[in-house]
């Protein structure tokens, strides 16, 4: 079994960084690389291996109704090579930019148990469990957001812990909620409890999950803490939050619980919608208006997690198509983005836009790469975004939903807007400089090409023939609904 | 904080006979976790209540010439990766991880059901020096001017 | 009932807190109280009247015990509410070397 090393892997590594290193971070890295490329390394093996099948693992050797057990299906392998792919190249990115900040081997230690908690959250079967990992990727998180020691990244680390800390609360009362009207915490058997339960409490736990979780997702009546939080950290970690965090702690468990357990209740699929449809607007009118090129990114983050919400709400098989590629592609580019900005940032010492000016010279490799992740942002054929975007329109139409295909081209529109902006005062402008005296070095780049060349490559996720591969069994998975519970107590043991 | 000089005699003395007791306490919670109530968790609180008492009583100088800061901080790293080897050999003796793979004993004695008592000790020193270091490293920081942790 | 209506009463104080207060230590403590609700609800699940304590030992075999799950959960959340607790003092001490001040209205380099 493969499945618990997705966990122990990063937390060994994150133990014996704290144990061995000493001053210096040759270590950490080193240790940190392997264990990253090896979960990265499992998770491509059993995607390819094992992506039809549902298994499960009883941890401590209890079986499930007594004790925790991971599940693994398509969805959860899916997350788990999205997660180490972008974590990979965030460690790639670091080396250089974390020496630039300081020498330290704590980045490496909190990043190991950041990837730990994620890892740990879509592995589980286990509501509580869930939860714990949560935690465990959060408290992480909001150490490395304020790792830059400046007052700003204090202040929205600061911000970001309460805000989760009040999510979190709101998690664990629905958690209570739910062992005590169902007497156990196993997701499956929360499924299998639940259609016997009074409707109107299964409302209210699913109602107390949607703001917990949705928080954590940061869709937009709960969007506040996002731009502080991931504009003010190292730009790797700016990367691992929006990529990959916001998916794994929200709309992955949004996933597991509306769709796995809760069987999609229409409610809630409407609420989705509509929460889904004013992500995609606001957070663009938010981001146009920005001259902070992180913080534009940012709230970028919170409009493209609108058009991920508004495939779920669908309900519709190619709904939760567009979803899920939607989910892959946007962790591709705004990682690539945020990677551009940090080697501006680093560069140039500056996220202001009007100061940027003439990079296009300066940084080939970075002006290019930002390129392409800005045309598939906002898009543009033949690169990831468009294909993605082009199927949750058509998903629309064909549910009945044509308001919302017009809202989502609208939304698409206004984000190619913003991103023409960011090419014109960003790297094409009229500001000339000066010879920096520190520039990307090559590992800085390789991670930058892996992600633009993904970019590019991951629009054949969609071709026929790969699809059957790729993408479908993962729809299938969210799409069989409870049948979640089938192949969870079917392969028990 | 900033006195090292620590409080009263009164309270020192009290201290010198006290802090003894309150670590056998913190042991016997430990070593009891799988008979009685307590356990690592909360045995740990004991034993770094104890050498908070210290810190409070004698202040940070003493306390830092009487513990070594620096052995404490690499013992708790020790202490979770032990943790974790002691789990992964679960997956080499028994059938999973964390399972148990030492006899289970007779019942209501003190060596007894497996790894458990194992785990508990781990995770009684691990609590008891990261409470003790958080609170030792919060009132390490300077809060009138910028400094390292 | 009562007592999970005064449970929701806690929650709501501490959240009061959250929303008013602009001293960073009063804002810390507002959210551990939120927390310490919550565990609270938690723990009353897994209470049943004339129950003992869910520990097998020679003398209390065979009687009704409470439910150990919840105490189990709630020793863990409180673990972690101790790790964010920990957290958020680190980070205000540091917010107060940077401005010299806990008052958050004084904080004022992020906007928008």
């Amino acid at each position: 079994m493969i499945l618990p090393y997705f966990v122990l892997l990063p937390l060994l590594a994150a133990f014996l960084i704290a144990l061995l290193a000493g001053k210096k971070d040759d270590w950490a890295i080193a240790l940190s690389f392997m264990a990253t490329l090896s979960i990265l390394a499992l998770s491509v093996f059993g995607f390819i291996t094992m992506r039809e099948q549902t298994f499960t693992y009883a941890m401590s050797g209890w079986n499930i109704p007594i004790g925790i057990c991971l599940v693994q299906d398509a969805l959860s392998l899916f997350m788990l090579f999205m997660i180490s792919l972008i974590a990979l190249t965030s460690l790639c990115f670091s080396v250089q930019y974390i020496r630039h900040l300081a020498q330290d081997w704590k980045y490496y230690a909190l990043f190991m148990l950041l990837l730990t908690g994620m890892n740990g959250v879509v592995v589980t079967g286990d509501l509580f469990n869930l939860y714990v990992f949560m935690e465990i990727a959060l408290i992480a998180a909001f150490a490395l957001v304020a790792y830059g020691c400046r007052a700003e990244e204090y202040e929205a680390s600061f911000k970001y812990a309460i805000m989760g800390g009040f999510s979190s609360s709101v998690i664990l009362i629905a958690i209570a909620l739910t062992y005590s009207s169902t007497s156990t915490l196993t997701l499956a058997g929360i499924a299998q409890a639940l259609p016997g339960l009074d409707q109107r409490l299964v409302m209210w736990i699913a109602a107390l999950f949607l703001v917990g979780f949705g928080l954590k997702a940061a869709a937009i009546p709960f969007h506040t803490w996002l731009p502080d939080a991931h504009s003010s950290a190292p730009a790797p970690i700016s990367s691992m939050l929006s990529g990959v965090l916001i998916k794994a702690l929200g709309i992955y468990v949004l996933i597991r619980l509306f769709y796995n357990v809760f069987n999609a209740p229409p409610l809630f699929m409407n609420l989705l919608l509509i929460i889904g449809s004013v992500s995609i607007m606001l957070g663009v009118f938010l981001a146009i208006g920005q001259w902070d090129l992180k913080r534009l990114l940012a709230y970028h983050s919170i409009s493209q997690i609108g058009y991920i919400l508004l495939g779920l709400g669908l309900a519709t098989p190619l709904g939760i198509l567009g979803a899920v590629f939607h989910l892959f592609n946007h962790a591709i580019f705004k990682s690539l983005l945020f990677y551009g900005a940090g080697a501006v940032e680093m560069v140039l010492g500056t996220r202001n836009l009007k100061k940027m000016g003439k990079l296009a010279h300066l940084l080939p490799i970075t002006a290019g790469t930002n390129m392409v992740a800005s045309l598939s942002i906002s898009g543009i054929p033949p690169f990831n975004g468009f294909f993605s975007k082009l199927i949750l329109i058509i998903a629309a139409i064909q549910a009945g939903h044509p308001v919302y295909a017009f809202w989502a081209i609208l939304g698409s529109l206004l984000t190619l807007a913003s991103f023409m902006k960011v090419q014109r005062y960003g790297f094409y402008g009229e500001v000339e400089h000066q010879k920096p005296n520190i520039m990307p070095g090559k590992l800085i780049h390789a991670a930058m090409l892996i992600l633009a060349v993904i970019c590019l490559l991951s629009s054949l996720f969609i071709v026929p023939g790969i699809r059957e591969h790729t993408l479908d069994p993962v729809v299938d998975v969210i799409n069989n609904k409870i049948h979640y519970i089938e192949l969870v107590y079917g392969r028990a043991l | 904080m900033k006195d090292s000089h620590g409080m009263t005699p009164i309270v020192k003395t009290v201290t010198r006979v006290s802090v003894w007791l309150i670590l056998l306490y913190g042991c016997y919670i430990i070593l009891h976790g799988h008979l009685t109530p307590g356990g690592g968790f909360a045995g740990g609180v004991v034993i770094a209540l104890a050498f908070l008492n210290v810190m409070l009583a004698y202040g940070k100088s003493f306390t830092a010439e009487w513990l070594n800061i620096r052995l404490l901080k690499d013992i708790e790293a020790a202490s979770i990766t032990l943790f974790l080897v002691l789990g992964l050999l679960g997956i080499a003796f028994g059938n999973a991880f964390l399972a148990n793979f030492l006899g289970k004993g007779e019942m209501f004695s003190l060596f007894s059901s497996g790894t458990i008592p194992l785990f508990n000790i781990i995770i009684g020193i691990k609590v008891a020096l990261s409470l003790f270091l958080v609170v030792w490293v919060l009132a390490d920081i300077d809060s009138a001017k910028g400094g390292d942790l | 009932m009562i007592l999970y209506l005064m449970c929701f009463a806690l929650f709501l104080v501490g959240l009061y807190g959250l929303l008013t207060k602009r001293d960073l230590i009063k804002i810390i403590l507002s959210s551990a109280i939120m927390g310490y609700s919550t565990n609270l609800f938690l723990v009353l699940f897994g209470y049943r009247r004339d129950a003992t304590y869910a520990i097998l030992t020679p003398n209390n075999s065979g009687q009704a015990m409470v439910d150990p799950l919840p105490q189990a959960l709630v020793l863990t959340s409180i673990v972690i509410e101790l790790g964010i607790t920990a957290l958020l003092v680190a980070l205000a001490i540091r917010l107060y070397q940077k401005y010299g001040t806990f008052d958050i209205t004084k904080m004022r380099s992020l906007k928008g």
